[in-house]
């Protein structure tokens, strides 16, 4: 069918509309706010936590719906979501959680806010963009001496 | 009911128990869809292994394999663009509690129009020390620190949980731990105040 490792353009264009939604959300959502992240970590609204927390259970009844209602069905009966290995200490976890945390905290944008911010307009989170992508890349660059497990 | 009053009710913030459960059927919509696994940060390595392909081990391998997800991301940007046209909100002040107006005016900021606050977050603002530590150092972190946990919100907070990984939950723990440190650390220092 196709063997380019980008996939298919039908590929392309699914993901392009899921992620167009995913976006809407975002924005109407009000999760891509700064003053939404600041009321979350100052534990003064419910709003950040009802967003988060609903989203998690209506995904896990959502995927055992799918499962249950797919098994026979061959690709929908696969549906696996990814294990996280998990060993010892566990320390890239929570360590590389809490430094994501202190950027989040700062900059008000996760990653998925980070692109949807650059679309409503806020040119200055490509300079945003920018420091996450370079942040990965001294992650690559370290990634040897740094602990993991 | 007329189109029109649809888009009215559409062009209001959501709330979160109509946003939030959406959210929640990205994961088996995309997964349907496309076999794919939820996740937004792995973008910013297969952006890295693009840039610089094989300088480091994390970086060698075919950056070709995530165009789903660079096709994903730029949905995002879209679908922003879409918020802020066609369903934009008539007002441009997000709701947030009281308490947290007070203790953002304790802080120094006042101007809560838009998104996020432009005397800290803005291309006249990244010239002052706050507006640099937040967008330049804020940025860096959320970079870094998305890969050394391997997942950000959506891959440990929404798909990890999602999935009952426990690895996920110490992430999240992670994530709530930096970000506190942020606020009630970081803020009053850089902002004065507080």
């Amino acid at each position: 069918m196709n063997r380019s490792p980008a996939g298919s353009w039908s590929l392309l264009l699914k993901s392009l509309a899921v992620g167009t939604v995913f976006g809407i959300l975002l924005v109407k959502s009000e999760a891509v706010s700064w003053f939404r992240i600041q009321e979350m970590f100052r534990f003064q609204g419910f709003h950040m936590y009802g967003l988060l927390g609903s989203a998690v259970v209506v995904g896990v009844v959502s995927v055992a719906l799918v499962r249950r209602l797919g098994s026979g069905r061959a690709p929908v009966a696969k549906m696996e979501l990814p294990t996280r290995e998990s060993r010892g200490l566990n320390r890239h976890y929570w360590l590389g959680g809490t430094v994501f945390g202190l950027g989040w905290g700062l900059l008000g944008a996760c990653p998925g806010p980070i692109y949807a911010l650059i679309g409503t307009g806020a040119t200055v989170f490509l300079v945003a963009l920018a420091s996450a992508v370079a942040g990965a890349w001294t992650y690559a660059a370290l990634r040897p001496r740094l602990p993991h497990f | 009911m007329s189109g029109g009053v649809i888009v009215d009710v559409l062009r209001q913030p959501w709330p979160w128990w109509v946003a939030g459960p959406l959210i929640g059927l990205v994961v088996p919509v995309l997964w349907l869809l496309t076999g794919k696994a939820f996740g937004v940060s792995t973008s910013f390595r297969d952006l890295c292994a693009a840039i610089t392909p094989g300088r480091f081990e994390y970086l060698r391998y075919d950056w070709r394999t995530g165009a789903w997800r660079f096709a994903f991301v730029a949905g995002i940007v879209l679908g922003a663009l879409i918020s802020v046209t066609a369903l934009a909100s008539p007002d441009p002040v997000v709701g947030i509690s009281e308490a947290t107006r007070v203790d953002l005016a304790a802080l120094g900021i006042e101007d809560r129009t838009g998104l996020f606050p432009a005397e800290l977050i803005g291309w006249r603002a990244l010239l002052t020390l706050p507006g640099l530590v937040v967008v330049v150092l804020g940025g860096f972190l959320v970079g870094f620190g998305a890969r050394w946990a391997d997942g950000c919100t959506s891959g440990h907070a929404i798909t990890g949980l999602v999935g009952l990984q426990l690895p996920s939950l110490l992430a999240v723990l992670g994530f709530f731990a930096g970000g506190l440190v942020s606020t009630f650390l970081i803020f009053p220092l850089i902002l004065g105040g507080g």
